[in-house]
């Protein structure tokens, strides 16, 4: 074996310590800074939105909801809204509508006279069933497909962010 | 290869030069009360990285600089690491730079014709307990609220401009979000600045002075 002279040592170990101290702290550094765009930040969950049973058949019952999102030390709330319509008496013969306008995201309001959703902010209009019937809309009003009615009777919603 | 790149960039940058008069200076005998001010550098360097990287999620404002800090604690990975080298960092960067202070005293390295680098030194712990006073209210909870109360009250208490030195510090009669904002600013830019340009200072006039012998029977 060869002698390893003393300023070698020293060199050595002062590369080794070295970089020993810069991986303990480059590496979290690193992790601590792109922590957040790693982190999945979905939020679902099951939303009540009513009593069924005070929801008349036939025309559409609105609803809303507020969903609270965490952004590190702030908390942003949400506001969501659609309506019910029972087609039948069954109470899973439902169309449940998202009443955020598919065009630029305005809120669309039930007009009972005409029996068409409006929109305030370019007057587009949907049918009972969320079809586009005028204006620039592209596509027909979301749904939200998934519902369950719990043994109390009430209308819950499946959201998912 | 390489040898041929380090000979172009050394006789454009001269880093044999550098590296021969900054780092391969002749040194006196010493032991390792001789490291303390290389100990004082680097944890001031350490300070600094982990101080930019707090930022990054630090809120200096009442209403979120609690809760950002528990989610720097909680919510980040390795945030507790980082906060807590900065936090015992600068414990150990006071106590550290006092005791090289010390060991100046002791061995009487102050004396002509190192007298400045003393003062600059003086400079330098002032500054570094500067640092722990302000950053000592940024975690903005009751020890860190009180303990700010305490320690404006007692500068407020030098005779006739106490007053205003009470103000100034606060930025205002009160304790407010100007007192959290202002010890923010001068927690990551003012204070910081002055410990940059004074290290420096005194870094040019060790390598210009060299280190001090310690002083023997004669002396």
């Amino acid at each position: 074996m060869s002698e390893v002279s003393r300023r070698d040592f020293i060199k050595g170990t002062t590369v080794i310590v070295g970089g020993i101290i810069t991986a303990v702290i480059g590496i979290p550094a690193v992790a601590y800074l792109i922590d957040p765009a790693l982190k999945e930040n979905k939020s679902e969950g099951w939303i009540p939105i009513g009593k069924l049973g005070d929801m008349p058949v036939g025309t559409p019952t609105p609803f809303s909801f507020t969903i609270v999102q965490v952004n590190g030390w702030e908390r942003t709330s949400t506001s969501h809204g659609g309506y019910v319509l029972r087609k039948s008496e069954d109470p899973n013969d439902l169309l449940i509508l998202n009443s955020r306008c598919t065009h630029l995201g305005c809120t669309v309001n039930w007009d009972n006279a005409d029996k068409v959703y409006l929109c305030p902010c370019h007057n587009a209009k949907f049918s009972e069933q969320g079809l586009v019937l005028d204006g620039p809309p592209p596509r027909p009003l979301d749904r939200y497909q998934e519902y369950r009615v719990t043994e109390d009777g009430i209308l819950e919603i499946y959201y998912q962010a | 290869m390489w040898k041929k790149l380090f000979d172009w960039l050394d006789e454009r940058l001269g880093l044999n030069t550098l590296y021969t008069n900054l780092l391969d200076r002749p040194e006196p005998l010493g032991n390792w009360w001789n490291t303390l001010g290389s100990a004082s550098l680097f944890l001031f360097v350490l300070q600094g990285i982990t101080g930019i990287f707090l930022t990054v999620y630090y809120t200096p404002s009442p209403d979120h600089a609690y809760d950002s800090i528990q989610f720097i604690m909680q919510g980040v990975a390795f945030g507790w690491l980082i906060r807590g080298i900065h936090h015992w960092g600068a414990s150990l960067m006071v106590i550290i730079v006092f005791i090289h202070m010390l060991r100046v005293f002791v061995t009487a390295s102050y004396k002509y014709p190192r007298e400045m680098t003393w003062f600059i030194g003086v400079g330098l712990l002032l500054a570094t307990i500067g640092m722990g006073f302000t950053g000592y209210l940024l975690p903005w909870n009751q020890r860190a609220y009180w303990a700010t109360t305490v320690g404006t009250q007692i500068a407020g208490s030098v005779p006739i401009i106490g007053d205003f030195i009470l103000k100034a510090l606060r930025g205002g009669p009160d304790l407010s979000a100007l007192t959290l904002q202002r010890f923010f600013a001068a927690h990551i830019w003012m204070l910081p600045a002055v410990l940059v340009g004074l290290i420096g200072v005194h870094l040019y006039l060790i390598i210009k002075h060299g280190e001090s012998n310690y002083p023997s029977k004669e002396d």
